[in-house]
Protein backbone atom coordinates (compact mmCIF):
# COMPACT_ATOMS: atom_id res chain seq x y z
CA UNK A 1 0.00 0.00 0.00
CA UNK A 2 1.15 3.58 -0.80
CA UNK A 3 2.18 5.71 2.21
CA UNK A 4 0.19 8.91 2.36
CA UNK A 5 2.64 12.10 3.65
CA UNK A 6 3.49 10.09 7.11
CA UNK A 7 3.83 6.86 7.51
CA UNK A 8 0.66 5.14 8.61
CA UNK A 9 2.22 2.16 10.99
CA UNK A 10 3.61 3.49 14.06
CA UNK A 11 5.81 0.10 13.90
CA UNK A 12 7.45 1.49 10.71
CA UNK A 13 7.83 4.72 12.48
CA UNK A 14 9.61 3.36 15.56
CA UNK A 15 12.47 1.70 13.25
CA UNK A 16 12.87 4.76 11.35
CA UNK A 17 13.34 6.59 14.71
CA UNK A 18 15.62 4.02 15.97
CA UNK A 19 18.08 3.51 13.09
CA UNK A 20 18.10 7.24 13.16
CA UNK A 21 19.41 7.53 16.28
CA UNK A 22 21.69 4.27 15.52
CA UNK A 23 23.26 6.61 12.45
CA UNK A 24 23.85 9.85 14.17
CA UNK A 25 25.07 7.68 17.14
CA UNK A 26 27.94 6.07 14.77
CA UNK A 27 28.41 8.93 12.94
CA UNK A 28 29.45 10.84 15.49
CA UNK A 29 31.73 7.51 16.95
CA UNK A 30 32.93 7.71 12.95
CA UNK A 31 33.96 11.16 13.07
CA UNK A 32 35.53 11.27 16.32
CA UNK A 33 37.26 8.07 15.78
CA UNK A 34 38.70 9.51 12.43
CA UNK A 35 39.57 12.95 13.91
CA UNK A 36 42.04 11.07 16.99
CA UNK A 37 43.77 8.86 14.24
CA UNK A 38 44.20 11.91 11.44
CA UNK A 39 47.80 12.86 10.75
CA UNK A 40 49.26 11.00 13.81
CA UNK A 41 52.30 9.35 12.75
CA UNK A 42 52.15 5.31 13.51
CA UNK A 43 55.45 4.00 14.24
CA UNK A 44 55.73 1.05 11.77
CA UNK A 45 56.42 -2.26 13.27
CA UNK A 46 60.27 -2.96 12.54
CA UNK A 47 60.43 -6.63 13.37
CA UNK A 48 57.78 -7.55 10.45
CA UNK A 49 58.09 -7.32 6.76
CA UNK A 50 57.57 -3.09 6.97
CA UNK A 51 61.48 -3.91 8.33
CA UNK A 52 62.84 -4.69 5.20
CA UNK A 53 63.39 -2.06 2.43
CA UNK A 54 61.21 -1.36 0.16
CA UNK A 55 61.48 -3.34 -3.36
CA UNK A 56 63.73 -1.04 -5.17
CA UNK A 57 61.96 -1.47 -8.20
CA UNK A 58 58.73 -0.53 -6.88
CA UNK A 59 60.79 2.76 -5.23
CA UNK A 60 61.84 3.04 -9.14
CA UNK A 61 58.64 2.98 -10.97
CA UNK A 62 57.65 5.79 -8.07
CA UNK A 63 60.32 7.90 -9.10
CA UNK A 64 61.49 7.18 -5.35
CA UNK A 65 64.54 5.62 -6.02
CA UNK A 66 67.06 9.04 -6.20
CA UNK A 67 69.07 9.08 -3.36
CA UNK A 68 68.47 11.02 0.24
CA UNK A 69 68.48 11.26 3.84
CA UNK A 70 65.56 10.61 3.91
CA UNK A 71 61.73 9.93 1.36
CA UNK A 72 58.85 11.94 1.62
CA UNK A 73 56.71 9.61 -0.06
CA UNK A 74 53.07 11.22 -0.46
CA UNK A 75 50.02 8.96 -1.90
CA UNK A 76 47.49 11.48 -3.54
CA UNK A 77 44.56 11.20 -5.25
CA UNK A 78 42.47 13.63 -7.14
CA UNK A 79 39.08 13.76 -5.03
CA UNK A 80 40.99 14.72 -1.88
CA UNK A 81 41.38 18.23 -0.41
CA UNK A 82 43.87 17.16 2.16
CA UNK A 83 45.71 16.28 -0.51
CA UNK A 84 46.64 19.86 -1.63
CA UNK A 85 47.69 20.06 2.57
CA UNK A 86 49.98 17.50 2.93
CA UNK A 87 52.04 18.88 -0.46
CA UNK A 88 52.37 21.60 0.91
CA UNK A 89 53.83 21.00 4.19
CA UNK A 90 55.77 18.51 2.75
CA UNK A 91 57.21 20.52 0.10
CA UNK A 92 57.93 22.94 2.84
CA UNK A 93 59.95 20.51 5.52
CA UNK A 94 61.80 19.16 2.32
CA UNK A 95 63.03 22.55 1.86
CA UNK A 96 63.86 22.96 5.25
CA UNK A 97 65.61 19.71 5.82
CA UNK A 98 68.47 19.39 3.51
CA UNK A 99 68.64 15.74 2.01
CA UNK A 100 65.24 15.04 2.29
CA UNK A 101 63.39 14.84 -0.99
CA UNK A 102 59.40 14.61 -1.35
CA UNK A 103 58.12 12.45 -3.84
CA UNK A 104 54.05 13.09 -4.48
CA UNK A 105 52.22 9.83 -6.44
CA UNK A 106 49.14 9.22 -7.98
CA UNK A 107 47.68 6.50 -5.96
CA UNK A 108 45.12 5.72 -8.75
CA UNK A 109 47.95 5.34 -11.23
CA UNK A 110 50.22 3.07 -8.89
CA UNK A 111 47.48 0.34 -8.03
CA UNK A 112 49.91 -1.95 -7.83
CA UNK A 113 52.13 0.26 -4.88
CA UNK A 114 48.71 0.82 -2.74
CA UNK A 115 48.22 -2.62 -2.51
CA UNK A 116 52.42 -3.59 -1.74
CA UNK A 117 52.19 -1.06 1.02
CA UNK A 118 49.22 -1.12 2.24
CA UNK A 119 47.84 2.14 0.89
CA UNK A 120 43.63 2.49 1.34
CA UNK A 121 43.64 6.05 2.25
CA UNK A 122 44.60 9.43 0.55
CA UNK A 123 46.55 11.10 2.08
CA UNK A 124 48.94 8.64 2.94
CA UNK A 125 52.45 9.89 3.58
CA UNK A 126 55.39 7.37 3.91
CA UNK A 127 58.77 8.78 5.79
CA UNK A 128 61.15 6.65 4.26
CA UNK A 129 64.95 6.26 5.77
CA UNK A 130 67.88 6.12 3.01
CA UNK A 131 67.73 2.53 2.57
CA UNK A 132 64.17 2.91 1.67
CA UNK A 133 62.94 1.52 4.76
CA UNK A 134 59.43 2.38 5.71
CA UNK A 135 59.87 4.11 8.96
CA UNK A 136 56.56 6.09 10.16
CA UNK A 137 53.18 6.55 8.46
CA UNK A 138 50.39 8.74 8.42
CA UNK A 139 46.87 9.27 6.86
CA UNK A 140 44.87 12.77 6.77
CA UNK A 141 46.89 15.79 7.26
CA UNK A 142 49.83 16.03 10.18
CA UNK A 143 51.64 18.89 11.83
CA UNK A 144 54.69 20.53 11.09
CA UNK A 145 56.56 19.99 14.05
CA UNK A 146 55.36 15.98 14.16
CA UNK A 147 56.31 16.01 10.63
CA UNK A 148 60.23 17.10 11.35
CA UNK A 149 60.25 14.70 14.12
CA UNK A 150 59.18 11.84 12.33
CA UNK A 151 62.00 12.78 9.83
CA UNK A 152 64.22 13.11 13.11
CA UNK A 153 63.83 9.69 13.16
CA UNK A 154 64.44 8.65 9.92
CA UNK A 155 67.42 10.03 9.22
CA UNK A 156 69.24 9.44 12.37
CA UNK A 157 69.06 5.98 11.31
CA UNK B 1 34.29 25.20 -11.28
CA UNK B 2 35.35 26.17 -8.45
CA UNK B 3 33.39 26.34 -4.96
CA UNK B 4 33.16 27.67 -1.54
CA UNK B 5 33.40 24.99 0.36
CA UNK B 6 31.46 26.26 3.11
CA UNK B 7 28.43 26.18 0.81
CA UNK B 8 29.02 22.40 0.73
CA UNK B 9 28.92 22.01 4.63
CA UNK B 10 26.26 23.99 4.72
CA UNK B 11 24.03 21.95 2.37
CA UNK B 12 25.40 18.89 3.64
CA UNK B 13 23.62 20.68 7.09
CA UNK B 14 20.43 21.04 5.04
CA UNK B 15 20.39 17.37 3.76
CA UNK B 16 20.91 15.68 7.00
CA UNK B 17 17.88 17.91 8.89
CA UNK B 18 15.51 16.65 5.68
CA UNK B 19 16.85 13.16 5.83
CA UNK B 20 16.52 12.92 9.63
CA UNK B 21 12.83 14.15 8.97
CA UNK B 22 12.79 11.36 6.89
CA UNK B 23 13.85 9.08 8.64
CA UNK B 24 11.52 10.28 11.63
CA UNK B 25 8.37 10.15 9.56
CA UNK B 26 9.03 7.35 7.23
CA UNK B 27 7.86 10.63 4.30
CA UNK B 28 8.27 9.49 0.83
CA UNK B 29 7.94 12.48 -0.90
CA UNK B 30 10.45 14.38 0.95
CA UNK B 31 12.65 11.73 0.26
CA UNK B 32 11.73 12.15 -3.39
CA UNK B 33 11.89 16.01 -3.00
CA UNK B 34 15.48 15.38 -1.64
CA UNK B 35 16.64 13.29 -4.68
CA UNK B 36 15.69 16.11 -6.53
CA UNK B 37 17.53 18.27 -5.22
CA UNK B 38 20.56 15.99 -5.24
CA UNK B 39 20.05 15.53 -8.80
CA UNK B 40 20.21 19.85 -9.47
CA UNK B 41 22.42 20.22 -7.76
CA UNK B 42 24.62 17.65 -9.31
CA UNK B 43 24.00 19.19 -12.54
CA UNK B 44 24.88 22.99 -11.76
CA UNK B 45 26.77 22.59 -8.01
CA UNK B 46 25.83 26.43 -7.91
CA UNK B 47 22.23 26.71 -8.68
CA UNK B 48 21.05 23.82 -6.84
CA UNK B 49 18.30 24.98 -3.54
CA UNK B 50 20.62 24.52 -0.78
CA UNK B 51 23.94 26.70 -2.35
CA UNK B 52 21.27 28.92 -3.32
CA UNK B 53 20.08 29.77 0.10
CA UNK B 54 23.68 29.53 1.05
CA UNK B 55 24.64 32.71 -1.29
CA UNK B 56 21.21 34.44 -0.16
CA UNK B 57 21.38 34.24 3.56
CA UNK B 58 24.83 33.03 4.62
CA UNK B 59 27.25 33.96 2.52
CA UNK B 60 26.93 37.56 2.86
CA UNK B 61 27.18 37.41 6.30
CA UNK B 62 30.78 35.62 6.09
CA UNK B 63 32.37 37.37 3.53
CA UNK B 64 34.49 35.52 0.27
CA UNK B 65 36.28 32.03 0.73
CA UNK B 66 39.88 32.24 1.38
CA UNK B 67 40.09 28.24 -0.45
CA UNK B 68 37.62 26.60 -2.91
CA UNK B 69 37.33 22.91 -3.85
CA UNK B 70 37.34 21.52 -7.15
CA UNK B 71 33.70 20.87 -8.21
CA UNK B 72 34.02 17.30 -9.32
CA UNK B 73 34.06 15.35 -6.18
CA UNK B 74 30.99 17.24 -5.11
CA UNK B 75 29.03 16.39 -8.05
CA UNK B 76 29.38 12.35 -7.82
CA UNK B 77 28.74 12.95 -3.94
CA UNK B 78 25.59 14.31 -5.24
CA UNK B 79 24.82 12.34 -7.55
CA UNK B 80 25.38 9.31 -5.50
CA UNK B 81 22.91 10.80 -2.79
CA UNK B 82 20.51 11.14 -5.77
CA UNK B 83 20.59 7.65 -6.60
CA UNK B 84 20.05 6.31 -2.67
CA UNK B 85 17.57 8.88 -2.32
CA UNK B 86 15.78 7.98 -5.35
CA UNK B 87 15.61 4.09 -4.21
CA UNK B 88 15.04 5.51 -0.66
CA UNK B 89 11.53 7.35 -2.04
CA UNK B 90 10.98 3.94 -4.04
CA UNK B 91 11.01 2.45 -0.97
CA UNK B 92 8.57 4.39 1.22
CA UNK B 93 6.08 4.93 -1.63
CA UNK B 94 5.34 1.38 -2.58
CA UNK B 95 5.15 0.48 1.09
CA UNK B 96 8.96 -1.42 0.83
CA UNK B 97 9.90 1.15 4.32
CA UNK B 98 12.29 -1.22 5.15
CA UNK B 99 14.27 -0.23 2.07
CA UNK B 100 13.05 3.16 2.43
CA UNK B 101 14.72 3.14 5.81
CA UNK B 102 17.97 1.92 4.96
CA UNK B 103 18.78 3.95 1.81
CA UNK B 104 17.64 6.69 3.99
CA UNK B 105 19.89 6.10 6.59
CA UNK B 106 22.79 5.70 4.07
CA UNK B 107 22.29 8.92 2.98
CA UNK B 108 21.91 10.35 6.14
CA UNK B 109 25.11 8.60 7.31
CA UNK B 110 27.40 10.34 4.62
CA UNK B 111 25.66 13.92 4.94
CA UNK B 112 26.07 14.02 8.54
CA UNK B 113 30.06 13.16 8.07
CA UNK B 114 30.05 15.65 5.68
CA UNK B 115 28.66 18.41 7.69
CA UNK B 116 29.58 17.38 11.09
CA UNK B 117 33.32 16.79 10.04
CA UNK B 118 33.87 17.82 6.98
CA UNK B 119 34.28 14.37 5.94
CA UNK B 120 33.46 13.07 2.25
CA UNK B 121 32.78 9.76 2.39
CA UNK B 122 32.83 8.77 -1.42
CA UNK B 123 36.41 10.42 -1.79
CA UNK B 124 37.47 7.65 0.80
CA UNK B 125 35.53 4.96 -0.68
CA UNK B 126 36.41 5.61 -4.39
CA UNK B 127 40.21 4.24 -3.72
CA UNK B 128 38.99 1.48 -1.59
CA UNK B 129 37.37 0.49 -4.42
CA UNK B 130 39.68 1.04 -6.93
CA UNK B 131 42.22 -0.64 -5.10
CA UNK B 132 39.83 -4.29 -4.35
CA UNK B 133 38.77 -4.34 -8.19
CA UNK B 134 40.90 -2.51 -10.65
CA UNK B 135 43.01 -4.75 -12.38
CA UNK B 136 46.98 -3.52 -11.46
CA UNK B 137 48.73 -1.53 -14.40
CA UNK B 138 52.29 -2.93 -15.72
Amino acid sequence: MASGRIACHSEDMTAGLIVLAVVLVAGTAIGLWRRSTDGRFGVTDESGPAGQPIDAALLAALGADRPADATLLQFSSAFCAPCRAVRRISGEVAALVPGVRHVEVDAESHLDAVRALDIWRTPTLLVLDADGREIKRATGVPAKPQLIAALGAAIKR
Amino acid sequence: MELDPRGQRFAATLTSVVLIVVLATGWGWLALIQSVIFAITAADPRRGPYPLIYRALVLPRLGPPAVREPAAPVRFAQLVGCVFLTVAAIGYLSGGTALGVTFAALGLLAAFLNAAFGLCVGCEAYLAIRRLTARSAA
